[in-house]
């Protein structure tokens, strides 16, 4: 092999690898974003926003059908990212697949070149469109990192050899405004397992108020918990959608506060990037990075983020 | 009749392997029939326990372990032996350690794994629900069904779905783990849920065929 071949292979592997873990390693604040496939066999609207956050964001997630929601998938959307140069964060939840699914979809993802994976529990599927779909959850969240921990290895859950192993940059969820005591504790034990089945970073469920995130934060640092934690923002665009989140999307709390912000303004956009500049500002020195849920307003992220000075 | 099998016995002295001091509790009913319970296998586990070196503080057969009030009357008599144990065997289905568990507010392992209903359910009239999912991990979760009370039957620990300890699925449904956790917290036992379970073994649950041949699985096809 001569020599020019050597090294064009090796800027194809360098490309490869996953930037994240290259910008969390280097402990420089890192920022990801994501997009929700649509509902239908179409790209146009993935790219659209992909150009976006094409240079300015260190990964984009894809959720996969977000709130039990059949869409386009998350592997297909991941692999078009990786293709326009994006270093796409493949979301994994164990609600539609069983284990042989789940492994295979992770081999797949690997051979296209996707190198991160957020390893998910999933909504139930009555949160969603197809209430009537039958609930999988073969593995939970903390069994398929142990999975993927066994692909790594060579092995499947099986224990049998495979031909090649994978390697990823594995990460998980955390919820650190848990409203009970016993919720709180479930989650911090729940963290726990996850690292010790190989989670490598978290993001954490959408974070309304810095003194909550604050008492996390400390709490982990008690546990000893060492690993890179991105911080989770939604992006409010209305008071009306806050109000719908407190109803309907487990595990998301948005403070009254926050709400009447909203609701004294007419110029929802400049307050929606207001109140996520105030709060990542506020959090961005308790952690590693942010996560910026846009939800379709991911024009203002370039604001956002040159406010921060990370632009 | 609810068919049970007992566990191989490795699986329970692996599983009691902390425990020094054992009380055992075997129930009279649908045990008894399948051959699961009764003085024989109750024994047989006894005395393997024994030659690990294990106290037995105690047998006691109860005639149905998924009544709790009957459990809480019977143990009357053993109680004081009952608590200075470290924990209680039971040997029921799902249902019974569930209904020990509560009733006797000690970690309670289970000795068999519960495998069909077979259309009826004993004398159970309580709130415990069994799976039958052939692979019980009762003592873990202090007695309270990671399959049945958590929809998303998740073995690790709660999803993030839970609001003011209410179920995604249900707002007047509780979180099946804010129960575990509440009850373990309860037992002084949090420590169990740091514990790695790995994925349920669905093959388990499939009836074996000589639980299939019995006639306590097809009633009607053979009378004896």
């Amino acid at each position: 092999m001569t020599s020019e071949i050597l090294n064009k292979k090796n800027e194809k592997a360098a490309k490869l690898e996953s930037s994240l873990k290259d910008v969390l390693e280097k402990g420089k604040f890192a920022v990801t974003c994501e997009i929700g496939p649509p509902k239908g066999a179409e790209d146009e609207e993935i790219i659209a926003t992909a150009k976006i956050l094409k240079g300015i964001v260190d990964g984009v997630n894809v959720t996969d059908l977000q709130s039990s929601v059949m869409r386009l998938g998350s592997l297909a959307t991941c692999h078009i990212l990786k293709d326009m140069g994006i270093d796409p964060i493949f979301q994994v939840t164990c609600r539609d697949r069983n284990r042989l699914a789940l492994q295979s979809d992770l081999l797949s993802a690997y051979v296209l070149g996707i190198r991160n994976i957020l390893a998910l529990t999933g909504d139930y599927p009555t949160t969603g469109d197809h209430p009537g779909a039958e609930p999988v959850f073969d593995l939970d969240s903390v069994q398929l990192l142990w999975a993927i921990k066994r692909l790594e290895e060579g092995y499947d859950m099986a224990g049998k050899e495979l031909s090649k192993k994978p390697s990823f940059f594995k990460g998980a969820v955390v919820n650190p405004g848990s409203d009970t005591e016993a919720a709180f504790g479930l989650q911090l034990i729940k963290m726990q397992k996850k690292i010790d089945q190989g989670a490598q970073f978290f993001q954490t469920q959408a974070v309304f108020d810095a003194e909550s995130f604050e008492r996390f934060m400390d709490r982990i640092s008690k546990m000893n918990i060492r690993v890179p934690i991105i911080v989770g923002v939604i992006l409010l665009k209305s008071e009306r959608m806050a109000n719908y989140m407190n109803k309907f999307v487990p595990g998301v709390c948005v403070p009254e506060s926050v709400i009447k912000k909203m609701e004294q303004t007419e110029d929802k956009a400049s307050m929606c990037i207001e109140i996520a500049t105030e709060l990542i500002n506020k959090v961005k020195p308790m952690c590693a990075g942010v996560h910026i849920q846009a939800l379709g307003w991911e024009r203002h992220v370039p604001t956002i983020l040159k406010n921060l000075d990370l632009l | 009749m609810i068919l049970t099998e007992q566990k191989p016995l490795p699986e329970i002295v692996e599983k009691l392997k902390n425990e020094k001091k054992i009380f055992i509790l075997s129930c009279e009913g649908c045990p008894e029939g399948a051959d699961t319970g009764g003085a024989a296998a109750v024994n047989n586990i006894k005395s393997e326990l024994e030659k690990e070196g294990k106290i037995i503080t105690g047998v006691m057969p109860i005639d149905f372990l998924c009544q709790k009030s009957l459990i809480k009357s019977r143990v009357r008599v053993k109680l004081n032996d009952i608590k200075s144990s470290d924990a209680v065997l039971v040997v029921a289905c799902g249902l019974g350690v569930q209904a020990s568990t509560e009733a006797l507010g000690k970690i309670c392992y289970p000795a068999l794994n519960t495998k069909t209903f077979g259309g009826v359910t004993g004398m159970w009239q309580g709130t415990e629900r069994c799976d039958a999912c052939g692979d019980c991990v009762l003592e873990y979760t202090g007695g309270i069904c990671p399959y049945t009370a958590c929809p998303k039957k998740l073995l690790n620990g709660a999803c993030a779905g839970q609001s003011n300890g209410k179920c995604e699925t249900d707002p007047e449904r509780d979180c099946g783990w804010e129960l575990i956790y509440k009850r373990l917290e309860k037992l002084g036992q949090l420590d169990r849920l740091y514990k790695f379970i790995e994925p349920r073994n669905y093959k388990k649950m499939l009836p074996s065929p000589e639980i299939r041949k019995t006639n306590l699985w097809a009633l009607d096809e053979e009378v004896v």
